[in-house]
């Protein structure tokens, strides 16, 4: 790994005029944001605006065209970076959950610190243990994702990304595959999470819970960030009309 | 003789259609059982082997040269599209000729690959190729999704592979597997053709020295692969309800 300059007083993720097309499709057309280390940000926007995508890139599960992406200083697009020490540092919650189905809540959340961080193993069931209490799913360890509900499976793939200590934490629309009875227990524990200092970008229709706690909401259409600004300002004083139109539509 | 023999020896006498001669004459006895355990060796050799070639295949199958990819296809539409007889014959006779031999005695040459090696290789490759198939299509059928959330984790490739899509690919592989090994169980008996001395063979030996027997060998053959075949599928019920997650894919 190369070593950086990056100081907590700099910003933890730095994206700068970042474009990326899947074949002729231009899904992002240059997009620059900064997040700073403990921040809470939201990327809010119609469907297709490609907020999946920009989640994504920056964790490299999609390569880009151009641009820039630092996450602590390092390049993520370099073609030299270590994808290994870049997922340590950033965890990623999805949609769907995707947990290993043929594994328990307990060993989905131990995996990776077994086998990618070589911890040992009483060490690393213990802060699963601990990490499922967290999200208030103690009881549960030895179940099988099959058994749990969709709330469930996704604290337990909140828990598992928790495991491998991140600093920053990706969040795609995450409660979206949700009944509203389940959404609030979710959203409970990323407020939780939030609130105790862990950098946190989420993609979200919520937006009430965006409103509570974000520090700064980006609302992205067709590929530009059109607008941004802290919750206070953002939903009050919306100029854009696209923004206006978006926001009268979900409000 | 003991009641058992006597019993068979006096039903042969009264029908002479029915002559089971391997339950009265130790002779026979010894060739029944002989061929039953060549048999049981042909087939636990064959799905072994045949297991492993497959997962093999299947793997190099995902590999990233188109060369590699084509060889592994080139092998599949050979072994699935030619009789396994044929295989076995071109097998033995073809390749045979052209493998090394030794000389125990300093006269006899030995070929160091016999017909029962021929039979376990070329019966492997045939079954093997329905394999490769059958686990491609398992890890096909693991999602996207499911990969990237443990590459996502830090997890390597090779450890994704091994730790999450493997397990469930096989998981999702084993009906077909099941059924592709019944298949081979019952294809051993091809290997009658060059003349390796498992059940099939030793009972058309038997009925051509006593053409009375041959009602009887019929019968005991079949009771054979009956229960070969239905041990296997025991077996492989009871290691698809062992692998079964709760909750998952039913
Ligand atoms: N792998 C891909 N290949 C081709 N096109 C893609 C791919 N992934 C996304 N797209 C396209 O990129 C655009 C943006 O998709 P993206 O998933 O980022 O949108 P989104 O803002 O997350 O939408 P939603 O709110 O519905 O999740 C869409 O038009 C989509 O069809
Ligand atoms: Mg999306």
């Amino acid at each position: 790994m190369t070593t950086t300059n990056w100081t907590p007083a700099q910003p933890i993720v730095s994206i700068r005029d970042l474009h990326k097309s899947f074949g002729d499709l231009e899904v992002l057309k240059g997009i620059s944001l900064d997040v700073m280390k403990g921040e809470v940000i939201c990327v809010i926007g119609p469907s297709g605006s490609g907020k999946s995508t920009l989640i994504r890139c920056i964790n490299a599960l999609n390569p880009i065209n151009s641009g820039s992406i630092l996450v602590e200083g390092q390049e993520v697009h370099d073609p030299a970076l270590d994808k290994l020490a870049l997922r340590k540092k950033v965890g990623m919650v999805f949609q769907q959950y995707n947990l290993f189905p043929h594994k328990t809540a307990l060993q989905n959340v131990m995996m990776a610190p077994l086998k990618v961080l070589k911890r040992p193993r009483d060490e690393v069931e213990k802060h699963a243990r601990e990490l499922m209490n967290r999200v208030n799913l103690q009881g549960k360890e030895d179940s099988y994702p099959g058994e749990l509900s969709g709330g469930q499976q996704q604290r337990v793939a909140i828990a598992r990304s928790l495991a491998m200590n991140p600093d920053v934490m990706l969040f795609d629309e995450v409660t979206a595959a949700l009944d509203p009875e389940t959404v609030k227990e979710v959203l409970l524990a990323i407020k939780d999470l939030a609130q105790s200092g862990m950098t946190c970008i989420l993609v979200t229709h919520e937006m009430g819970f965006a409103r509570e706690v974000a520090d700064h909401i980006y609302f992205t259409d067709r590929g530009v960030i059109v607008e941004h600004g802290p919750p206070a300002t953002f939903f009050t004083e919306a100029k854009d009309p696209r923004t206006q139109e978006f926001l009268s539509q979900i409000l | 003789m003991n009641g058992f023999q006597q019993y068979f020896f006096d039903l042969s006498a009264d029908h002479p259609r029915w002559n089971f001669i391997f339950f009265y004459d130790p002779v026979q006895t010894e060739r029944v059982l002989s061929g039953l355990w060549m048999t049981v060796q042909l087939s636990v050799s064959c799905v072994v082997l045949s297991v492993i070639i497959g997962l093999v295949g299947a793997w190099l199958q995902g590999a990233k040269s188109p060369l590699v990819r084509a060889i592994v296809q080139g092998y599949i539409q050979f072994f699935r599209n030619t009789p396994p007889l044929i295989q076995l014959l071109f097998f033995y006779f073809a390749l045979g000729q052209f493998t090394p031999t030794y000389s125990p005695d300093g006269w006899l040459e030995v070929p160091i690959i016999s017909n029962v090696g021929w039979a376990i290789i070329s019966l492997s490759f045939f079954a093997a190729a329905f394999n490769v198939e059958i686990f491609r299509a398992g890890i096909e059928a693991i999602p996207e999704s499911t990969q990237e959330a443990s590459e996502a984790l830090g997890m390597s490739r090779l450890q994704t592979f091994l730790y999450v899509v493997f397990p469930l690919a096989f998981r999702v592989s084993l009906p077909a597997l099941n059924n592709n090994l019944v298949n081979l169980v019952k294809t051993t008996t091809q290997a009658l053709a060059i003349a390796v001395p498992e059940l099939l063979y030793q009972m058309v030996s038997i009925y051509n020295d006593y053409s009375t027997a041959q009602y009887a060998c019929m019968v005991v053959l079949f009771v054979a692969y009956i229960v070969l075949v239905g041990l296997l599928v025991f077996g492989m019920n009871s290691w698809e309800r062992a692998a079964r997650i709760p909750g998952y894919g039913q």
